[in-house]
């Protein structure tokens, strides 16, 4: 008998659904659940698979409520209901979610769905929406009321200790921005110019507007089943090759705590995660022909970079100057859709959607030849993922 | 971004603090009220942590002294927020979430506010000395920059 505990390969991604991304509360009177149901019967028949033999449900960032998906959908009988915890940072690792469900023989046909709607709050500050605790107290009664303040405090101490710039937050907005333009699916469709970024105001100093990501709503949504199943399905397979999520305890709550080891804290929290899904893959950086990047802020996709090994720690900054990330001659071409800060918002989820695109062919800025893509689940508290995906095994 | 800024960093509204405490939180807080600053320290094996949680992570011990600490303390980093995020904020800027290690307990950081100083003068590594700014049911420990320190 194999003692080959590995989700290697042995799933696929076989359907692809998606709302639009909305213009933040431009999706009303929709609910965020009516969105999600749509973005699941999409993805269904992208699989050419009936909705009622959907089995299995893998979340993240607290998931849906799959009881009333499964009464509304008519889903005939689940036997897989679970979700990663924490919040954005599970959006790659529900991958592995479903892939365990299905090589474990729990569920054969699992979505994973993620969605966000954003009608009232703004700059993502749904930490003021969470109850006090006896943790909260410390950074509620700092007025870190958002991610964006509290990303801000690491991206400056890259600066201080590295001498990185915002010229190279800026490269990272226009680039992506570079993607989003033209994009069918993406919000922004405005070039974005050095003197755009810096003329933008400051919300959370180093953190200009541009900084940070679109306020959107939508869902995506994907069905994941049996490498052997999925061949006779009619979309191309995309396989799960590896999955991670977790972090160190050098990150454990993180920007909630701040209390990482100096070496950690200006960083994404994704260091460990990226060795040990390089080690349980047949890939290092350099195989990576494409990378979606979380990149709810532009200062976590240089931290990302460097804890990806695409760059060595601290050269995050020099290594996007060089144009190393753009989808036009870079080297590593990244968040070809537009990414979060021009595309669309959706916890995550619009990640996985490109980098299905990019490995079927079928992308719009279709990165020549793109066989393998790596996808990045937001850094914040644990847990932090990250996912390679492949299209032939 | 070098300009001088001589704007005074402002304090986040009251009404963000919920005063929310177990019986690990409850001495930090007490402290305050009275005027001190404080940090939880293993017993058993004599190490710093901040906030204070039911375990040592180091030894898993539930032992804590609470060790008074002078109230200066060393800027880590910071972020001058620009723009109200919330309503509430909206009276308040700029103000001046930070990171601050404090003297006399080695590898803690403690989250907190630079208030009444100039936001030039906030840059990292600047010399700290706490203050207590009283709200309904105790104080909140926050820092401000000390312009002669070395």
């Amino acid at each position: 008998m194999s003692t080959d505990f590995t989700i290697k390969d042995r799933t696929a991604i076989v359907g692809l659904g998606a709302t639009p991304y909305y213009k933040r509360g431009a999706s009303l009177p929709q609910t965020l659940e009516e969105m999600v149901g749509k973005a699941i019967i999409s993805a269904a028949a992208d699989a050419g698979i009936d909705v009622p033999d959907i089995d299995g449900f893998a979340y993240f960032a607290g998931g849906f409520d799959t009881g009333a998906l499964q009464e509304t959908l008519g889903i005939r009988d689940v036997s897989f209901s679970a979700t990663l915890t924490g919040s954005g940072g599970g959006s790659a690792g529900a991958l592995g979610l479903a892939a365990a469900a299905i090589v474990s023989g729990q569920a054969k046909t699992v979505v994973v769905v993620g969605g966000v709607q954003q009608a009232t709050l703004r700059y993502g500050a749904m930490p003021s929406t969470y109850d006090a605790t006896p943790e909260s107290v410390f950074y509620q009664s700092a007025g870190l009321a958002g991610p964006g303040q509290m990303f801000a405090l690491l991206a400056r101490r890259h600066m201080d200790l590295y001498g990185t710039t915002r010229d190279h937050f800026a490269e990272v907005a226009m680039a992506i921005r570079a993607n989003a333009v033209g994009h069918p699916d993406a919000r922004m469709q405005k070039p974005m110019t050095r003197e755009d970024y810096f003329a933008a105001p400051m919300i959370s100093e180093p953190h200009c507007l541009f900084d940070f990501c679109l306020e959107t709503d939508g869902a995506v949504a994907v069905i994941v089943t049996a490498a052997e199943r999925a061949r006779d399905l009619s979309a191309r397979p995309v396989f799960i090759h590896s999955c991670e999520h977790g972090a160190s305890v050098d990150w454990g709550r993180s920007i909630y705590w701040m209390g990482m080891p100096d070496e950690s804290f200006a960083s994404s929290g994704h260091a460990t995660i990226a060795r040990r899904l390089y080690a349980k893959s047949d890939f290092g950086p350099g195989d990576i022909d494409v990378a979606q990047i979380y990149d709810h802020f532009s200062s976590q996709v240089i931290m990302q970079l460097e804890d990806y090994g695409f760059c060595a720690k601290g050269e995050g900054g020099p290594f996007v100057a060089s144009g190393a990330i753009r989808y036009d001659g870079g080297s590593l071409p990244i968040n070809t859709d537009g990414g979060q800060l021009s595309g669309g918002y959706i916890w995550g989820m619009s990640h996985v959607r490109e980098a299905v695109d990019q490995l079927r062919g079928t992308a719009h800025n279709q990165v020549a030849g793109a066989r393998t893509c790596l996808v990045t689940g937001g850094p914040s508290n644990l847990p932090v993922s990250g996912l390679i995906l492949r299209s032939e095994p | 971004m070098s300009r001088p800024d001589p704007r005074t960093a402002q304090r986040p509204p009251d009404s963000l603090f919920t005063l929310v405490t177990d019986q690990w939180t409850q001495p930090y807080w007490d402290a305050a009220a009275q005027g001190k600053l404080v940090a939880a320290k293993c017993e058993n094996c004599v190490t710093f942590r901040m906030p204070p949680t039911p375990f040592c992570p180091q030894c898993r011990s539930q032992q804590i002294d609470w060790i008074e600490l002078p109230g200066t303390a060393t800027l880590y980093s910071h972020t001058v927020v620009e723009r109200a995020i919330l309503l509430e904020l909206a009276d308040c800027i700029p103000y001046v979430p930070a990171v601050v290690e404090p003297d006399g307990a080695p590898g803690i950081r403690i989250i907190t506010n630079i208030v009444e100083s100039s936001i030039e003068d906030i840059v990292s590594g600047a010399k700290l000395s706490v203050l207590f700014d009283p709200v309904e049911g105790g104080a909140i420990p926050r820092f401000r920059i000390v312009k002669d320190a070395k």
